[in-house]
């Protein structure tokens, strides 16, 4: 029964070894692949229902008791965050076989995938801090794999910056684990908890949440440790672009979450005020950037950052509320996120550029795909009765509850000017006249809208079936702003 | 004997630091690999450093050292190798492909 924890990590892993031995044989692999994520996808949705109807899952690794050995801990907030990761990987899973040229596809795109895959649900699941850094390197591995797939001039320059930042942030968390280890003596989640409130989060112990807020901060890009991002999204293949965008800065979002909501939660006067002032700054940085250029990739992967700044307003707001926006946001953009670089890298390959001054008029030939972008346009602003909008409500309601004025305004003005930049898109390039000479004679978008609709159906149902979804998401931070929840849940038996 | 390793932890993270803010990209690999040492002898240090002593508790040992860094460490070497091995040979690609090790020629000014 516990054993099924481990089951979103030990799939995709496996899949992964198997797909590079048969590396050669392309038509096997992507069928394996297809099969495979749907399988994922089942499987993981059955965990999931089976712990939102039972609680928590536990595994202890080698059965040693919970202190002592590693643990995964399938609590309702990382299995429905894994749920939404296997959605993504369904999505990409099939928009690649469309999308990316084969020479990239045989040089191990796949085995790089479905590990990527397994690192991220692995970041999810673990109740032990070291475990996050393992699982943080494993999907940053593969990351790094993809990101310079292809080996283009550009891909190199903006890898190698994107490599070296996340390495000196890695080597930071290791270093703060190993400072938080000599202060508690644990590094399993649950008793650190434990002990961080026996010991009332003295000043080291502060000093120690700051360090690791700074090593999520540089992984989730917040204010002012975005830098690296935009660029370095871009220069890959659109495909995997959208894993970037749609995973990789939603696990440094979800380790602040975890640690902030769980661990360091008895000197909010110091640490989520600084989460507080990072998100507002978050906000505004993130949107002046996709309000400053003409690349349409450019603009989606600054929209990542104002993003992750709604949602770190949510953590530092820190009421059940907010929180509950925060784990709302926080599926809704995933999707959202893939969808969006989809939708703009079939616009891209119809255009066959992504500068938008030189595109108009595509709506005249492709109207499925401009429409499709305007919806995800009008959810990625937060406008009803899309999946944005509930987030966004309960994380700017939060805001307003606890006083915190300011921001929600600041929120509100950054909602407005995310929805100018997206619809940007939309006027330059769907409507007014086509600047393209001739239509090319394959139909470049065959295959890329399918996967894209798919993640928009979703994002409709969270946002018209909320009444539904929302008591679910809000038990969850209803669970989340007491840790003794998860602290009883994991060291019980 | 703590204090000793922490102040040449730190010496390791500071010459770690200066490598990698330099231009050559060789350079900001070894930064990479100094700061990584520096931050496993800071792992090693934080378990309280014991001679002779065995990393085990069972019924007749009293006195035994802490196992858990040795297993944190060993991880983390282990990642740092590997990093470390494909970072120089992203470096030697990356220098082959744009003809150049400067990170200040690799800005990318293309205002796209």
């Amino acid at each position: 029964m516990s054993n099924l924890a481990i089951l979103p990590i030990l799939l995709p892993l496996l899949t992964g070894i198997i797909l590079v031995f048969l590396n050669k044989r392309l038509p096997l692999v992507r069928m394996i692949t297809r099969i495979m994520v749907i399988i994922n996808l089942v499987v993981v949705s059955g965990i999931a229902y089976n712990v939102l109807q039972n609680g928590t899952i536990v595994l202890k690794a080698g059965d040693w008791a919970v202190p002592y050995g590693i643990v995964l801990v399938a609590d309702p907030l990382a299995i429905v965050l894994v749920v939404t990761a296997n959605l993504i990987a369904v999505a990409c899973a099939f928009y690649a076989f469309n999308s990316l040229d084969e020479q990239r596809e045989r040089y191990y795109f796949y085995p790089l995938f479905q590990l990527l895959i397994a690192g991220v649900s692995g970041a999810f699941l673990t109740g032990d801090l070291f475990n996050l850094f393992v699982f943080f390197e494993v999907l940053l591995i593969a990351s790094y794999g993809l990101i310079v797939l292809g080996g283009t001039k550009e891909q190199f320059r903006e890898s190698f910056k994107y490599i070296i930042i996340n390495l000196f942030s890695s080597i930071l968390f290791v270093t703060t684990v190993s400072f938080l280890y000599a202060v508690v003596g644990t590094v399993n989640m649950a008793q650190l908890a434990e002990r961080v409130g026996e010991i009332k989060q003295d000043g080291i112990l502060t000093t120690i949440a700051i360090l690791l807020l700074i090593v999520f901060a540089t992984k989730g890009a917040l204010f002012p440790l975005y830098f690296w991002l935009p660029k370095s999204y871009t220069v890959p293949p659109t495909v995997i672009s959208a894993l970037f965008g749609a995973l990789l800065t939603k696990v440094g979002v979800y380790s602040i979450l975890r640690v902030f909501t769980l661990i360091f939660v008895y000197n909010l006067t110091v640490t989520h005020q600084i989460l507080l002032i990072l998100a507002g700054f978050t906000l505004v940085f993130g949107v002046i950037g996709a309000l400053s250029t003409n690349n349409v990739q450019l603009i989606i992967a600054y929209n990542i950052i104002p993003a992750v700044g709604y949602m770190i307003l949510g953590i530092g707001v820190f009421s059940s509320t907010a929180l509950a926006g925060t784990i709302y946001y926080l599926l809704h953009d995933m999707i959202i996120k893939a969808a969006l670089f989809f939708l703009v890298g079939a616009m891209a390959a119809y255009a066959g550029t992504s500068d938008l001054r030189k595109m108009g008029g595509i709506i005249k030939n492709q109207p499925l795909l401009g429409w499709l972008f305007f919806i995800a346009a009008l959810a990625l602003a937060g406008l009803p009765p899309f999946s944005g909008f509930v987030g966004k409500l309960l994380i700017l309601r939060g805001a307003f509850e606890e006083g915190h004025y300011v921001l929600a305004v600041i929120g509100l003005i950054t909602s407005l000017l995310i929805l100018l930049s997206v619809i940007r898109i939309f006027i330059n390039g769907f409507w007014g006249e086509a600047k393209q000479d001739k239509v090319p004679d394959v139909n470049p978008t065959k295959g890329k809208i399918v996967p894209a609709a798919f993640l928009l159906v979703f994002t409709i149902t969270l946002g018209l079936g909320a009444e539904f979804i929302y008591p679910t998401v809000q038990m969850i931070a209803d669970q989340m702003i007491d840790p003794a929840n998860y602290i009883d849940s994991v060291m019980k038996e | 004997m703590e204090i000793i390793m922490s102040v040449l932890a730190g010496m390791l993270f500071t010459a770690g630091v200066y490598m990698m803010l330099q231009k050559q990209i060789l350079k900001i690999v070894i930064g990479t690999a100094l700061l990584s040492h520096g931050a496993h002898l800071f792992i090693i240090t934080m378990g309280k450093l014991n001679r002779g002593k065995p990393p085990i508790l069972s019924e007749d040992v009293t006195n035994y050292v802490d196992p858990l860094p040795q297993a944190l460490i060993l991880t983390s070497i282990v990642i740092s190798f590997g990093v470390t091995s494909f970072l120089l040979v992203l470096a030697y690609r990356a220098y082959q492909t744009n003809g150049t090790d400067n990170m200040e020629k690799l800005r990318g000014n293309d205002n796209e």
